[in-house]
């Protein structure tokens, strides 16, 4: 079982959990990404995402399938939002479930981490001073290397 | 020569001041052609030596063939999460 969406409405982790987890499941790992409220030193009071979404989901989907392919047996759900987001609120939620939580965890690190470095999605952070920043988390892709 | 519509986002959308740009390049067109062309346009500056390039919702390597038609995209460094 596997879905994965770009939302713009608030993410209920509580959901995420319900959908992936059944009778056969024994371990169900769940990551739950909020804004949070200094980066770099700088106070933030909330961070625009936007998307590429046609691609983003095509790509959502991938690491989900290939996910699914490499913790044979999982169920996985990953929901991320676009939008404004406030302090504290949730941009970005996976639930992975499987007879074993060996599996569940790794798989659920495994998908967040491929999503941060492959899914195009942008965060613009906007601070106390009424500034603003589009986040490059890796410095790295000027390389021409796609992720 | 060609026209391709290539697709912006985040910085550089900010950069050139639309979230869509047409370019008019020789053919047969690469994707190297492509961001040549976007390089010389006002907010060119913002890419850096080889940004990342998306064809038809896909990252692709080095410089690969493009033609009209094909949804062609840069990808600034993400973010999600």
């Amino acid at each position: 079982m596997i879905r994965s969406a770009i939302v713009t409405a608030a993410i209920d982790p509580a959901a995420l959990l319900s959908e992936v987890t059944t009778t056969a499941t024994g371990a169900t790992s769940l990551f739950v990404g909020t804004v949070r409220d200094v980066n770099d030193g700088r106070a933030v009071t909330g961070i625009e995402y936007s998307a590429y979404t046609s691609m983003a989901l095509d790509e959502m989907e991938r690491i989900a399938q290939e996910t699914a392919q490499q913790f044979d047996g999982i169920r996985i759900v990953i929901e991320h939002r676009v939008g404004n987001l406030l302090l504290q609120e949730i941009s970005v939620a996976i639930a992975v479930a499987h007879a074993r939580r060996a599996p569940a965890m790794d798989a659920c690190r495994h998908a967040i981490e491929e999503l941060k470095r492959r899914v195009p999605i942008w965060k613009q952070e906007h601070y106390v001073d009424g500034d603003r920043h589009w986040v490059d988390p890796t410095g790295l892709q000027s390389t021409g290397a796609p992720p | 020569m060609t026209q391709l519509q290539v697709l912006l986002f985040a910085s550089y959308a900010e950069a050139f001041g639309t979230s869509a740009v047409t370019v008019t390049v020789s053919e047969p067109a690469t994707s190297a052609d492509v961001v040549a062309a976007l390089r010389s346009l006002p907010g060119g500056a913002v890419l850096p030596a080889t940004p990342v390039v998306a064809v038809d919702r896909r990252y692709v390597r080095g410089a690969v063939a493009v033609r009209a038609g094909q949804e062609i995209a840069l990808i600034p460094p993400v973010a999600g999460g």
